[in-house]
């Protein structure tokens, strides 16, 4: 659906990588669509921080975007609600709006497999 | 239905009036008094297929071009491609606007199916890209189209009307003029009730059958703030575009030339007080089938190419090649004048459109080929599948147009074969007409023949004769009927009786030659007998004169005797007798 599935972009100013020592292509490449610091965005990004660390440790990344900042980008994923997460990868793309606070319906909306 | 507009022009004088962006649309405009709401949102809504893309993309695109408003089309449910390839079809390059940064266009694309929603959100993201693409072109307009494709995408509705909401005060806020499209509901205007949100232009658009002739109709149901047209108006999306049937004044106020133009048949012409029509004047042509409309028609047109003129013929009865090929006939080369785009024939089934779509059509066809003289045969067929009263005012409209821009009309109207109801049959349209020219058959001794008599012709002397209607190879004529004693001949009634005439005359002229020989002869034999009569006379003169000659002589001899015997008797001579001398009178003749 879209070319610019696998490349990590710099952007946004929240934009921060975890697992920096995975070189190379994470296996899960996330990106969460937020606009501007509201309490909405950090709670989602906080939610899916949890989710990620729980249940995919070390094999994820996640993009932050602000299209405050950049709205140009808003199209290309085709947001409408924030916040948003895309699953980029692996594919097929996956959407899951809101502030991500029911971990069930994250893993579900992410297709991930919990560990417990 | 066509019905009476009312004058929707009255605003422009009022101040106080609120300020309008124009679509460019040809008609709208007219309705709305001058454009939808500037820097309001206009909700647009209508059935699936009833025009509301091709009407919001005419709006962003005239804006563009015409007004200088560059406008945002943000989609739904079409892809921009999809969308560059309809606005094409009007001769629109869309991606050279974009590029010129005069049109935005973002699609809005949401997969139900991709999408798992926990906990709150909000719309921020459509407002963002929305806000993003007004600010990158500096658009004063905005469609959405349609905004309903959310509701399908988006589970939470409570939300989403929410932002919908928050969505049409923030364009208000940003001062663009917006359309916003919706799909017809059940009960409400829309499916889900867009109206609620949008209070301030809500036109409605509508595709309708009836007798299974679809027309496309406009109607303006609110329009906030100012007046407008309240009524139905069809509108038709053709070549190049949408029209909506314009509104006509309802004042008479056309100019009216003084030209004459030819119709093309010299003796119609000269029943014309010698000149032919009025140029921009409309005729009516009625007659029963096979009176000879259409080649009147066609020769009206052949006289005004020939007159190098552009020319535009509706024919509702015949193909265009038919139609060549049957004038072709009569001698009217009509395909040279086709070929060299002096002519354009537009033949057409009537129950192609219904009475409202063909008049848009005529009007685009009219501005487009910008005839001076357009016929149209016949008018009788428009009205095939509807009833008579909807064609006086649609007619009305387009004799109402044809006259603002001078241009000469011939109708052709076809009337039914009784002569009884010619006032009656006339579709109700005659007295729209400065023209009426009645073709009707006259059947008898066997035969049937055209006549064509001008019923009437505002502003000009006219014949009141009947005249014949002669057509072949050469073209189509006129001859003065024969009036003989109090009969009106035609045809071959006509032929004959001249003939007889030529016949007898012909007669006449021997008898009288006959006569004068007669005389002569007469006169010859009269001095045949003059000259006996002479001959005789003479006889008789000679015979007198011998006679008397001998009595002469005989008197002298008894003279001399009575002499030689007196003598010998020695007594006196008697008185000698005295001799006849008069001679008889003769006649000097010869």
């Amino acid at each position: 659906m879209n070319a610019r599935a696998t490349t990590t972009r710099p952007t946004g100013r929240a934009a921060k990588t975890l697992d920096e020592d995975t070189p190379g292509v994470a296996e899960w490449q996330l990106r969460l669509y937020v606009a501007g610091q509201t309490a909405k965005s950090m709670a989602a990004f906080d939610n899916l921080k949890r989710v990620c660390e729980e249940h995919l440790a070390g094999r994820y990344t996640i993009e932050v975007i602000d299209l405050l900042v950049n709205p140009r980008l808003a199209a290309g994923d085709q947001i409408l609600a924030v916040p948003t997460l895309v699953r980029k990868f692996p594919e097929p793309i996956r959407k899951i709006i809101g502030d991500l606070s029911n971990e069930e319906r994250v893993l579900v909306g992410l297709d991930v497999q919990p560990l417990r | 239905m066509a019905r009476p507009n009312k004058p929707s022009k009255t605003h422009s004088t009022d101040p106080q009036t609120l300020p309008k962006a124009p679509t460019g649309i040809q008609g709208l405009d007219e309705i709305t008094g001058g454009g939808l709401p500037r820097g309001r949102p206009t909700l647009l809504c209508g059935s699936a297929g009833s025009g509301k893309t091709m009407l919001a993309a005419e709006f962003l695109v005239h804006g563009a071009e015409q007004y200088g408003e560059p406008g945002v089309f943000m989609m739904f449910e079409e892809s921009a491609d999809e969308l560059a390839q309809n606005v094409r079809s009007l001769g629109v390059d869309l991606a050279k606007l974009q590029q010129q940064k005069k049109i935005a266009i973002d699609h809005v694309h949401i997969e139900r199916n991709e999408i798992q929603e926990t906990g709150e959100y909000d719309l921020e993201g459509l407002f963002i890209r929305l806000g993003h693409a007004i600010d990158t072109i500096g658009a004063k307009r905005v469609v959405l189209d349609t905004i309903e494709a959310l509701f399908s995408g988006l589970p939470n509705h409570a939300i989403l009307r929410a932002e919908l909401r928050r969505l049409f005060r923030w364009l208000k806020d940003r001062g663009v003029t917006a359309v916003i499209t919706g799909e017809r509901g059940e009960q409400s205007l829309t499916r889900y009730g867009l109206e609620e949100y949008v209070a301030d232009c809500v036109i409605l658009l509508d595709h309708r059958i009836a007798d299974q002739v679809s027309t496309r109709r406009l109607r303006v149901v609110k329009y906030r703030g100012t007046q407008h047209g309240t009524n139905e108006y069809p509108f038709l999306i053709g070549a190049r575009g949408i029209s909506v049937l314009p509104i006509t004044s309802m004042r008479l106020e056309h100019t009216a030339s003084t030209e004459r133009v030819s119709t093309g048949i010299a003796g119609l012409d000269d029943m014309l007080g010698g000149k032919g029509l009025y140029r921009g004047s409309s005729t009516l042509v009625s007659g029963a089938p096979g009176t000879g409309k259409s080649s009147l028609g066609a020769s009206f047109v052949d006289a005004a190419c020939r007159r190098g003129e552009r020319a535009l013929l509706f024919a509702y009865e015949e193909s265009s090649k038919q139609l060549l090929r049957n004038m072709g006939s009569i001698g009217l080369d009509l395909a040279q004048w086709e070929r060299d785009g002096r002519l354009r024939i537009d033949a057409s089934r009537p129950t192609l459109h219904g009475l409202e779509q063909h008049l848009v059509h005529m009007y685009d066809l009219v501005r487009e080929v910008k005839p001076s003289v357009v016929v149209v045969d016949p008018i009788s067929n428009l009205t095939m599948e509807r009833d008579d009263r909807s064609l006086k005012p649609t007619l009305m409209r387009l004799i109402d147009y044809l006259k603002q821009h001078t241009i000469t009309a011939l109708f052709t109207s076809l009337t039914s074969d009784s002569a009884a109801d010619v006032a009656d049959s006339q579709v109700g349209v005659s007295s729209l007409m400065d023209t009426w020219i009645l073709l009707s058959n006259l059947a008898g001794n066997g035969e049937r023949t055209r006549t064509l008599q001008v019923l009437k012709s505002r502003g000009m002397p006219h014949s009141h004769q009947v005249r014949e209607f002669v057509m072949d190879d050469k073209g189509v004529g006129l001859v003065d009927v024969y009036l003989s004693g109090d009969r009106v001949l035609t045809g071959t009634a006509r032929v004959s009786q001249v003939a007889q005439e030529e016949a007898a005359s012909d007669l006449r002229r021997r008898d009288h030659e006959r006569r004068i020989k007669e005389l002569a002869n007469h006169r010859k034999a009269i001095d045949a007998q003059i000259q006996a009569l002479n001959a005789q006379a003479d006889e008789r003169a000679g015979e007198v004169e011998f006679a008397i000659e001998r009595e002469r002589l005989n008197a002298e001899s008894l003279t001399a005797r009575a002499r030689a015997i007196a003598r010998s008797r020695d007594v006196p001579p008697p008185r000698p007798i005295a001799a006849p001398t008069a001679k008889p009178a003769r006649r000097s003749a010869k």
